[in-house]
Order: C-alpha cells, then sequence, then structure tokens
C-alpha cells in the first residue's frame, strides 16, 4: 500500500543512508559540534558525579508533579535557546542578502544561507518556539503550580503525567535530530499545503515536522485531560468554584482548548500522513483533494492554540500584580468569565488567518467581526490588572517589572491584532512581516509571563530567590531587544516586506534590517544575563522564607519552602479566594497542623519514560520509513500498558511519624505548642 | 465571594486525611475527557466528509450513494447495538458480582463486534477489488478513513475486551479492575454512538449533500 519514495529505501534502514548525514554543511558541522560538547559536558559530570543512578531514580523515573513541571521547563528554555539561534540565523541573513549586490557565502548566492536552508531554519524556528518552547515552559508551570494552588497531594494521574512529559520530549528530541539526519521541514510551521504533499516534497522534512507535532500533541492533550481532572476533583476541602485561583482558572481554561483543540490538529495531520505514506487525496492538488480543507482545519486548531499560550500568561500577570500590589486581583469573576470567553471565541475566529483565500464577504464579514469581538474579554483583563495596581502597594521587583511589560506588550500585540482583524487592513500586509510582528508581540507576553514566574515561584521549588540585581539586567536588556526587533519590522511590514524572505530586493529596507540585527544582539546580552542569574543565585542560595515575597496569597505559600514532596503535611481547610491572605487577617498564617496522619503516595517508575523513548524511536522509524522498526515499538508500547496494567503497585504509604519528623525539621518557628492556645481548635478535623 | 469571614473558635484549618480521593470517579472523568477529544478527531473527519462528499470531489469516481446500502448498514447497526446490550447485560453482572455473567457479556460483545467487522471490512474489501479503493479520490480516501478509524476503534475495544476478561479471572472485582470496566463501557457505547452517526449521516444521508 505504501506509495513509491525517490531515492534508495532498504528493508532494515528505510530510506536511511549516510547521505542523511549533512556533514558536508559547515554551518551544521558546527552545530554539531557545539551540541556534542554540550552533550559531552552534561553526561560526563552526570558519570563524573556518580549521579547517574539519582538522575534515573530521581528524575527520569518521578511522578511528582513538581519534578515533572521542573523537567518540562528545562526542555522549554533548551528549546527556547535553539530557537533563539534560528532566529538570529534568519535575521543576519536578512541583514546580509539585500539587493542584487549583496555577498553570498557558503554555496549561497546572497547571504550564507540557500533558500531551502532558510525555509528549514523558519519552519523550525515557529514550530520549536510555539510547541517545544513556549508550551512545555507553560505546561510546567501549570503542573508545578496548580496542584499546590487547590491544596492537592499530587495531579490526578501522576503516572500519566509522567507519559505525556516523555511524549513531548520525543517531538523534541525528533525536532533536534533532524539537524543532524537528514532535513527538517521547508514548509513552514503551519504546513503549506499542498507543498507539504509528497509530490512537491519528498523529502523526510515534513515528516519530521508532522512526527513531532504528532507525538508531542498527544503529550499535551494527555497533560489538559490531567489538569481538569486534578481542577475538578481534587480541590482542597472549602475550595468552591468561587476560591479556586485566578492561575488555576486559567489553567482550566487552557485545558479545555487542549483537551477540545489538539484532536483537530492530530487529525489533521494524520490525514496528512495517510496522504503521504500511502497516497490517499485529502489534501492533494488534483484526484479529488481540497488543500483549503488542510488549512481550515489547521487553523481550526490553531487559533485556539494561540490562545491556549497566552490564556495561562494571563493568569501568571494576574497573579504577579496582585502579589506585588498587596491587593486582592480585580474583578475576579470577569477574569474568569473572560478567561472563558476567550477561549469560546477562539473556537471560531480561525479563518481570520486565510482572508485572502476568497471566501466571499459573509464569511469575512462573520470571522472579521468575531475576531473583534475577542478584543472585549482581552480589555477586560487588561483594565482589570490596571485596576488591580491602582491604589495599591506596589513593589517593583522583577516579576512585577515582567508583568507590567507583558500588559504594555499585550495592548500593542492585541491593537495591531484589531488593526489585522479588519479584513481590509489584513488585505494589504497579510503575509508580511507586519503580521509577524503582531504575534511575536503576543509570544512575547507569554515570554515575559514565564520569566516573570520563574523568577516569582522560584524560591517556592527551590527554596531561595534568584539574584534580583542580574534579573533587572536580564529583563531591561530583554526589554530593549525586544523594541530594537520588533519595532521596525512593524514598519517593515507595512513598508511591504513580505514574510519569509532570504532575500530582499528593496535597498532600502536595510536600516531596519540592521537596527533588528543590533536588537538580536541585546538579545543575546540578555541570555548571557539569564544565565548569570541562575549561576549566581545557585552559588549564593540564600534561603528564601515559607512566604518568599512576603505578600504571597494563595495556597502554594502556605506550604513548606522548598515544597516537600508530599506538598502539604495535611490538607488544608480554605476559606477564602486568597487563603493565605485570610489566614494573615486573622493572625493565622504560622498555624501548623496538630496532627498528621499517614499519606499514600504513587510510585516512581520508569515505565513513562520507557513508553516515551519507544515513541521516539516509533516516530523516528516512520520519518525513514524503516517499518519493522515502527511495528516494533509500537507492539512494545501496547505490550508495555497492557502489562502494566497487571501490576499490582499500589503506591506507599508515608507513615504519620515521617512526616511529622520532616516538618519538623523543615519548619522554621516552632509554633505548634503555642498555637494551640491561641487556636481552640487548632487544624483538627473533629468539627467534621 | 470574596467575602470576608472572621476566623472563629470553631474554625477548622486542616483537614487530615482529606486527600483519600474516590479513585474510580476521576477515572472515569478522565476518560469521559478522553472520550471528548476522540471524539473531536471524529469530527474533524465528518467535517472533511461533508466538504468531500461531493462530485469533484469525487474525482470521476463512485460517492457513497453510488454504492452504500442502507438496509446492509441497518443490518450493522443492529449488530453494533447488540454489542453494546450485551456488554451492558455485563455491567448489571458486576453490580451482582457475577464474574461468569461479565465475561459472558464480554464475549458476546466480542464475538458480535468481530462480525461486524467482518461485514465492514469486507465490504471495503470489495470496493478496493472493484478499483474504487482509497487512492482512487479524495471523496474515497475520506469514505476509507472515517470507516477505518471507526473499526479501528472497535479493534481496540476488542482487545481491551480480552485483556479484562483475564484480568477478571485473575483479580476478580478489585478497584483497578472495575474501575477499567466501567470505562470500557463508556468506550463501548461512544463507539457505537460514532457508528449511528456514521450510519444516518453517510448511509442514510449519503446521497444528499
Ligand atoms: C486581540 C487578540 C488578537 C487578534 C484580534 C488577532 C488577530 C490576528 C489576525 C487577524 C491574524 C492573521 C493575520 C494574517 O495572517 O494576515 C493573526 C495572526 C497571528 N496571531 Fe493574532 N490576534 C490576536 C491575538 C493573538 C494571540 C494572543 C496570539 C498568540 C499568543 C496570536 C498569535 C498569532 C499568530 C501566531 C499569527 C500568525 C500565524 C502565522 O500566520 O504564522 N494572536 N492574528
Ligand atoms: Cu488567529
Amino acid at each position: 500500500m505504501q506509495v513509491a519514495v525517490d531515492g534508495p529505501w532498504s528493508p532494515l534502514l528505510g530510506r536511511l543512508t549516510l547521505e542523511a548525514i549533512p556533514y558536508t554543511n559547515p554551518i551544521l558541522l558546527f552545530t554539531f559540534a557545539i551540541a556534542a560538547t554540550a552533550g559531552i559536558v552534561v553526561v560526563g559530570s552526570v558519570l563524573y558525579f556518580r549521579k547517574v543512578g539519582y538522575i534515573w531514580r530521581e528524575w527520569l523515573c518521578s511522578v511528582d508533579h513538581k519534578r515533572i513541571g521542573v523537567m518540562y521547563m528545562i526542555l522549554g528554555l533548551v528549546m527556547l535557546f535553539r530557537g533563539f539561534i534560528d532566529g538570529v540565523m534568519m535575521r543576519t541573513q536578512q541583514a546580509i542578502a539585500i539587493g542584487p549586490d549583496s555577498p553570498g557565502y557558503l554555496g549561497a548566492a546572497h547571504g550564507y544561507l540557500p533558500p531551502y536552508h532558510f525555509d528549514q531554519v523558519y519552519s523550525a524556528h515557529g514550530t520549536l518556539m510555539l510547541i517545544f518552547a513556549a508550551t512545555p515552559l507553560l505546561t510546567g508551570l501549570g503542573n508545578i503550580i496548580v496542584p499546590l494552588q487547590i491544596g492537592a497531594r499530587d495531579m490526578a494521574f501522576p503516572y500519566l503525567n509522567a507519559v505525556s512529559l516523555w511524549l513531548t520530549v520525543a517531538g523534541a528530541l525528533l525536532c533536534m535530530i533532524s539537524l543532524f539526519v537528514g532535513e527538517f521541514s521547508n514548509a513552514t510551521w503551519v504546513g503549506l499545503m499542498p507543498f507539504a504533499e509528497l509530490p512537491s516534497n519528498p523529502g523526510v522534512g515534513v515528516d519530521y515536522w508532522m512526527w513531532a507535532l504528532q507525538i508531542s500533541g498527544l503529550g499535551t492533550t494527555f497533560n489538559a485531560i490531567n489538569i481538569i481532572t486534578t481542577i475538578v476533583k481534587m480541590r482542597a476541602p472549602g475550595m468552591g468554584w468561587f476560591r479556586v485561583p485566578v492561575f488555576t482558572w486559567v489553567n482550566m481554561a487552557t485545558a479545555i482548548i487542549g483537551v477540545t483543540a489538539f484532536p483537530v490538529l492530530t487529525a489533521a495531520l494524520a490525514m496528512l500522513g495517510l496522504d503521504r505514506y500511502v497516497g490517499t487525496h485529502f489534501f492533494s492538488a488534483g484526484f479529488g483533494g481540497n488543500y483549503m480543507l488542510y488549512i481550515n482545519l489547521f487553523w481550526t486548531w490553531g487559533h485556539p492554540e494561540v490562545y491556549f499560550l497566552v490564556l495561562p500568561a494571563f493568569g501568571l500577570i494576574s497573579e504577579i500584580v496582585s502579589t506585588f500590589s498587596a491587593k486582592s486581583l480585580f474583578g475576579y469573576p470577569t477574569m474568569i468569565a473572560a478567561s472563558m470567553g476567550i477561549a469560546g471565541v477562539g473556537w471560531v475566529v480561525w479563518a481570520h488567518h486565510f482572508f485572502t483565500m476568497g471566501m466571499g464577504p459573509n464569511l469575512i464579514g462573520f470571522f472579521s467581526a468575531a475576531t473583534m469581538i475577542v478584543g472585549i474579554p482581552t480589555g477586560v483583563k487588561a483594565f482589570n490588572w490596571v485596576f488591580t495596581m491602582f491604589r495599591g502597594r506596589i513593589t517593583l521587583a522583577t516579576p512585577m517589572l515582567w508583568a507590567i511589560t507583558c500588559i504594555l506588550l499585550l495592548l500593542v500585540g492585541g491593537i495591531t491584532g484589531m488593526m489585522l482583524s479588519a479584513s481590509v487592513v489584513d488585505y494589504t500586509v497579510h503575509d508580511s512581516v507586519f503580521v509577524v510582528a503582531h504575534f511575536h508581540c503576543m509570544v512575547l507576553v507569554i515570554g515575559g509571563g514565564v520569566f516573570a514566574a520563574v523568577t516569582y515561584w522560584w524560591p517556592k521549588v527551590f527554596g531561595f530567590k534568584l539574584n534580583e540585581t542580574l534579573g533587572q539586567w536580564f529583563f531591561w536588556t530583554f526589554v530593549a531587544g525586544s523594541v530594537l526587533v520588533f519595532v521596525p519590522m512593524f514598519m517593515a511590514g507595512l513598508d511591504g516586506e513580505t514574510r519569509r524572505l532570504d532575500y530582499l530586493w528593496d535597498t532600502s529596507l536595510r536600516p531596519l534590517m540592521l537596527l533588528e540585527v543590533v536588537g538580536i544582539a541585546v538579545y543575546f546580552l540578555s541570555v548571557f544575563f539569564f544565565l548569570a542569574m541562575i549561576v549566581v543565585s545557585l552559588a549564593k542560595r540564600e534561603p528564601a522564607e515559607q512566604d518568599a515575597w512576603g505578600t504571597g496569597r494563595s495556597l502554594e505559600w502556605l506550604t513548606q519552602t522548598p515544597v516537600p514532596f508530599y506538598n502539604f503535611a495535611v490538607t488544608p481547610q480554605v476559606h477564602a479566594l486568597d487563603e493565605l491572605s485570610w489566614r494573615k487577617a486573622n493572625g493565622l498564617e504560622k498555624a501548623q497542623p496538630s496532627t498528621y496522619v499517614p499519606i499514600h503516595m504513587p510510585s516512581s517508575t520508569g515505565l513513562p519514560f520507557i513508553i516515551g523513548m519507544l515513541g521516539f524511536a516509533c516516530t523516528f522509524a516512520l520519518v525513514w520509513r524503516i517499518w519493522w522498526l515502527a511495528g516494533a515499538s509500537l507492539l512494545a508500547i501496547i505490550l508495555l500498558v497492557i502489562i502494566r496494567s497487571f501490576d499490582k503497585n499500589e503506591g506507599y504509604v508515608l507513615p504519620a511519624e515521617t512526616i511529622a519528623a520532616a516538618e519538623r525539621n523543615l519548619s522554621t518557628v516552632s509554633v505548634i505548642a503555642e498555637q494551640s492556645k491561641v487556636l481552640p481548635v487548632g487544624g483538627h478535623a473533629e468539627a467534621h | 465571594m470574596a467575602s470576608f469571614t472572621k476566623a472563629g473558635a470553631d474554625t477548622v484549618l486542616w483537614n487530615p486525611g482529606a486527600d483519600a480521593h474516590d479513585t474510580i470517579s476521576a477515572r472515569t472523568y478522565g476518560f469521559w475527557l478522553y472520550l471528548l477529544g476522540d471524539a473531536l478527531i471524529i469530527a474533524a473527519v465528518f467535517a472533511c466528509y461533508a466538504v468531500l462528499n461531493n462530485p469533484l470531489n469525487a474525482n470521476g469516481g463512485p460517492l457513497g450513494k453510488d454504492f452504500l446500502s442502507a438496509s446492509k448498514g441497518m443490518l450493522q447497526t443492529f449488530i453494533v447495538l447488540g454489542s453494546v446490550l450485551s456488554y451492558s447485560l455485563a455491567t448489571v453482572a458486576l453490580k451482582r458480582g457475577s464474574k461468569l455473567g461479565v465475561s459472558l457479556g464480554m464475549i458476546g460483545a466480542i464475538l458480535l463486534a468481530v462480525v461486524f467487522l467482518g461485514i465492514g471490512l469486507g465490504d471495503l474489501a470489495a470496493l478496493s477489488a472493484a478499483g474504487d479503493g482509497f487512492a482512487r479520490s479524495g471523496y474515497l480516501s475520506c469514505f476509507f478513513t472515517l470507516i477505518l478509524t471507526h473499526a479501528l476503534h472497535m479493534g481496540f475495544g476488542i482487545l481491551w475486551m480480552l485483556v479484562m476478561l483475564v484480568q477478571v479471572g485473575v483479580f476478580g472485582f478489585t478497584e483497578n479492575v472495575v474501575a477499567r470496566l466501567l470505562n470500557l463501557r463508556m468506550f463501548w457505547q461512544f463507539q457505537a454512538s460514532v457508528w449511528v452517526v456514521v450510519y444516518i449521516y453517510v448511509y442514510l444521508f449519503g446521497g444528499a449533500h
């Protein structure tokens, strides 16, 4: 049934031959040298410090939501860096390749990247940044914070949580290995159709892109199911729906998008896969295929996906603005309604990504209006943040600086989005870099929100704060870089620079391109300050308090710092939206439980990791059409799942004495004795 | 909402043991969400079917109205519903705690499902043999995919039932086994609902578009 492909094919190795390894390309050789060195340093230091067992047991086999969250975030940061390098390559190429007289290096007519390579660079940039940087960073934060904010022991399905992580890692690995074995897609991150079909794109690049998206999408869907179930089923007693912290609420909205939108992507990619592998004609040009169908399906996922990413960032901003204004969030119920509204309306705006397809005035009118409606709940959010700050006691700590910047960026991104939603404007700037600048403003909201959140919750997870001074340097250089890159980009877009160009004929754009390169250089500085911030803070490790910023409001600040692996020694009773603020107002913030009961914990297991790696093997084999390996690894996954279902391991029980001892060592003040005087029924469940 | 209540003498701050959650309800709820996602995959295929069910997309080949038999589809529908009924009888037996009843119900469900798959796959094979395989046109690609997506779900359900037959025998009705049996029930009904929609939308409305 399999369709014939160009080039050699062998049963053992499929399409894989030595030619697939681009050892003649100096850029890739250089990249390989760096990646190999980094790999050797990491593996070498693990071996040198004899940490193999530790890494395996405590991390790779972990089902603890905090550890999994941290691994998600490490993955996200690494991919963010790789995506950044892709961005650097695009900027430098465009700065060199302007006008017919511009020089060419390394075999390129202009610049140093031939068109085919340049296309792969921006396709990889988009895919990596959205799917393998932004998504894991936000998923990681949700993983760490949501169970803590609702007073839960872990996620509802800790094992599934680990599976989700390792499936995402498998997708990222696929993108990384495409650098050195074969090639990546040149059909953009959205997959241009019918260009991504086999006849016009016979290489393995599109397959890499497709399977990477497919397998990580699976992980994201599972994670969304997990988040919803956790929030619905595992909230601490007393936490009614209107006492759920806003970050948890946005995770709920996001996860609803996750469960409903990602399957559409799965279906669209599966059809593309059928077209490419067995020769169906869903999206073929001719044979009764319809490639606009793909574009519609893709954006049916794609637009909800952008809200899937930005809503958690909105939640982060809400938490941080309210904490550093020492005020409760203004308009909390409207915030929830706005989140749900955005998630809902986000479903009916997808066609604004291709107004120019010729859908006719009625459809354009509908999608244009629907897109504009999204501005309303978004505006509600912005006003709520401003009113939260109004008359608050504002501390301009690093997280707050990031959060305020995010509000400004949201304004620019939102207003340019509004411009684009007017189809008349869109007809002139569609597929220009104006659009690129618009969504980068939005994506920077996500980036800024993540950096804010990392600084904000770092002490909770690791027990010490990040260095403030370096954090501010990081912040200012990052903001300066963003302004320098994206303001000129808006201008170039209005001047008519089409996106995705490896060569610019219009020499009048040169000053703008050079400004953007300066911006990228400043970004490099910010990367330096980020790394310096991490290193210096790790070296100093000044212990943070339980309520690290002094103005914490929600449950996560109620437990020990760093959070013990069982989260809360005893599940708290919730009395208010901002439980910790409520306890502070009542002078109860130091209250400790007087009795401990045994805790049931899930056991660690290496199975999720193995399943993820088998998933990687399976998709890699599919990319290269190594049928036996694909079949064998899929079969192995199914068998492992079945075998595990026969496993009777129900986890283990942590005895009350162990918890009591651990809590005594952790807590700085022993208030248990005094507390019982202040509090007649201090922490007993008798009333129940 | 955010109204401030003062802590009093009877304020409870901690709830020892409150983290013991009802795992079966969490698992069935989670699985229900999974089905929601699965339903959207199928909805996407249906959307494609709606678009491609068009003479333009038949590429000179047949459309459903040219080869589908509503009465044969009706027979298949009854078989699927019979299979669901059989599984439902298994869940009735589960309430009584009867291993034999549960096993018999599942075996009945499996047998009917196999018959169903035999008919459905046989039809697809005949279509391919007549030169109207999935590679013939955009429409046929989508038709085959729709039918096979449902068949894949059935196949998966059959595998799951086989595993559960063993587990019911080996473990009896432990919490794990019961949770899985309940999820499997949802899955089996879901699969049948998908078929009913296929029947109505493809077989009955097949000619009209
Ligand atoms: C007020 C809200 C927003 C409005 C009205 C809006 C409007 C639009 C419109 C009309 C386009 C299509 C432009 C074209 O291709 O010609 C577009 C593109 C885009 N927007 Fe937005 N947008 C909004 C928010 C967001 C957010 C929150 C994100 C991401 C977090 C985002 C990410 C994107 C992306 C990624 C694209 C282009 C994708 C591509 O073609 O590669 N937008 N936006
Ligand atoms: Cu959009």
